[in-house]
């Protein structure tokens, strides 16, 4: 409905639109508001000139050497010219990395596709089959006349996107039924779940990941082993799972009664009621925990560099022990913190876009 | 009287330590219409809210068209797919379109097709007078609409029996009569079984077969409206008629 009538009422006063008054009202409206927008100013003049100097200014393009940066000192962007391939691609063998390079693309298109609205659609899961299958057949090989390469030398960039993707995708079904059990009427199945959440929640991930590699293979039946990047990933699923459970659960528990009675009456079953009714409900509310969650998951793969796998913290550590390019940590650690921003600060993104999204609509 | 569709007998009732429900016995002829009155804490929604089991009832029986509500879950689902509930507060799903709400019993419960859905949909929409409103989702409308919606979502599945939870209480004073009207219409055009828990006097008068009244858990007396209005014969009664009619 359209209230307002054209043509009628007066201009709001100057000062209070416009550039000057949003100077006004959004920088000095108050003594510490100006004191903090004067800080905030200060800080942005002392880091960024600082920055561009380091990054842009001071070092020497044409360098090649260790030698070389050292002496213009800055960003030793040789150093990455030098190194970028053992960061991305860890010790996969060298003349291969094609492969990698090719699984990390198919892995992010997917995901990336799997963000639009258009494709939920059942071919998604094909789609999802087909990369994976494609995934394995690249990294792995043996097939199709690419050589076999056994996963303890996978490494870098797609390592850190496979741990995390499969985390996520296993960890979130799973956190769901976890979440779904501790609300459960049945004591048997509550009291699991509880039993699980809380052990895992209590326990920090460097030491799950302890116990599944050092551990789990005492436990383990001579002769019966557990391939070490599997053990991980299972250790980055249980213990994300715990969390998106609790995270699940809080949504659940902000679902009014009457909902689950409007359910009821209609005659929908447990399952029909949690699929069309309260999780829609619920999982919308948690989105911006959830996707927390998931970015301090994908963070957090990079803990496995403890037991030994080569995943991009640990390859960005191993290009700064090169003797020739010692000292060069700062480059390194920021090369890789490039590529962990950008790809948290994309999922944050659309997270924030689907909430959006999501939004439309429901609310006068 | 004909076979009973909903049968009440000896039930009890209890939350913690509190007795709620008192020894109910009552029997709703088919195509009757009940309306139940009391004082707030009477026990009048907690009855209503037993016969499709959004409440348990601890002793006694509760049988609802032939079949007997125990903790059987296809049982009681069954009994869900003939009870109609309206509630106080609409419980209307807020993430799905008036169409979404309207068709996704039908759909999911009765295993109808799409269409079909849609058309019994647009058929009740057009009955509670909102057929334009299909594509809103319900937090754009009135509570008024709302609760239109919600009755229409009720009457898609088909039911046998209604029941209807203080349905105009929740609503601003200028909407309850275009809730009311479409209850009345719904009590005089189809034969439907109804038990409506309202302190709406005038509309008991216009559509109830019977008026009952509940206080403390009990059935204290039950006859037809004009009767129960004009002649109240208990004192409870009398008493809580004098404060609602002023």
């Amino acid at each position: 409905m359209d209230s307002a009538i054209p043509g009628t009422g007066r201009q709001p006063p100057r000062t209070e639109t416009g550039p000057l008054g949003w100077i006004r009202s959004r920088l000095f409206s108050s003594p510490l508001n100006a004191i903090l927008t004067i800080l905030a100013l200060w800080l942005l003049l002392m880091a960024i000139p600082a920055l561009i100097d380091y990054l842009l200014v001071k070092p020497d393009f044409a360098a090649t050497t260790a030698a070389q940066c050292r002496e213009t000192g800055g960003y030793c962007w040789a150093f990455i010219r030098e190194k970028h391939r053992l960061i991305l691609f860890g010790i996969y063998p060298y003349d291969e990395q094609w492969r990698p390079l090719l699984a990390s693309v198919i892995l992010v298109v997917v995901i990336v596709c799997s963000c639009i609205r258009w494709f939920w659609k059942p071919f998604l899961g094909l789609l999802w089959v087909a990369a994976l299958v494609a995934v394995g057949i690249l990294m792995w090989g043996g097939i199709l006349g690419l050589s076999y390469v056994e996963n303890s030398r996978w490494g870098g960039l797609p390592l850190t996107l496979i741990l995390s993707t499969f985390g996520i995708a296993f960890a979130f079904p799973f956190g769901l039924l976890l979440a779904l059990g501790r609300r459960s009427h049945m004591p048997g199945v509550k009291a699991v779940c509880v039993v699980y959440i809380e052990l895992i929640r209590g326990v920090p991930l460097v030491s799950l990941l302890f116990m599944s590699s050092v551990m789990l293979p005492l436990f383990l039946p001579e002769g019966f082993s557990i391939d070490k990047l599997l053990r991980a990933q299972i250790a980055i699923i249980l213990f994300a799972a715990a969390y998106v459970a609790e995270t699940v659960r809080g949504g659940l528990q902000a679902i009014p009664k009457g909902q689950y009675e409007g359910a009821d009456s209609l005659g929908l079953s447990y399952w029909q009621q949690m699929r069309k009714i309260i999780l829609p409900q619920a999982l919308k509310i948690v989105i911006p925990p959830l996707v927390g969650i998931f970015i301090s998951l994908f963070k957090d793969t990079s803990l496995v560099v403890i037991i030994g796998i080569f995943d991009l913290t640990q390859a960005a550590k191993a290009a700064v022990s090169d003797a020739v390019w010692r000292g060069f940590s700062t480059e390194s650690y920021l090369f890789i913190s490039v590529i962990y921003f950008i790809f948290c600060f994309s999922i944050s993104r659309y997270s924030l876009s689907l909430e959006r999204q999501l939004d439309q609509g429901q609310h006068r | 009287m004909s076979e009973p569709i909903i049968r009440l007998k000896n039930v009890n009732k209890w939350y913690g330590q509190f007795h709620v429900l008192r020894d109910l016995n009552l029997d709703v002829a088919p195509s009757e219409r009940i309306v139940i009155c009391g004082p707030s804490g009477s026990g009048k929604s907690t009855m209503i809210r037993c016969i499709n089991r959004l409440e348990e009832h601890q002793e006694g029986q509760i049988i609802v068209d032939g079949v007997e509500l125990t903790n059987d879950l296809k049982q009681i689902e069954a009994i869900r797919r003939d009870v109609g509930m309206v509630f106080q507060h609409f419980n209307l799903f807020p993430h799905m379109t008036v169409m979404e709400n309207l068709t996704l019993g039908p759909i999911w419960v009765l295993k109808r097709p799409k269409a079909e859905a849609e058309a019994t949909a647009r058929k009740y929409l057009e009955r509670v007078r909102i057929p334009e409103q299909a594509d809103k989702y319900p937090g754009q409308l009135s509570g008024g609409q709302q609760q239109r919606v919600a009755i229409a979502r009720s009457l898609c599945m088909n039911p046998k029996i209604m029941l209807f939870d203080e349905p105009t209480s929740a609503l601003d004073p200028e909407m309850v009569k275009e809730v009311l009207d479409v209850m009345v219409e719904l009590a005089e055009e189809t034969g439907m079984t109804m038990l409506c828990v309202t302190h709406e006097m005038g509309f008991a008068r216009k559509v109830a077969d019977r008026v009952i009244f509940m206080d403390h858990g009990e059935i204290i007396e039950e006859n037809a409206p004009d009767e129960f209005f004009d002649n109240p014969r208990n004192e409870r009664t009398k008493l809580f008629l004098s404060q609602i009619l002023h």
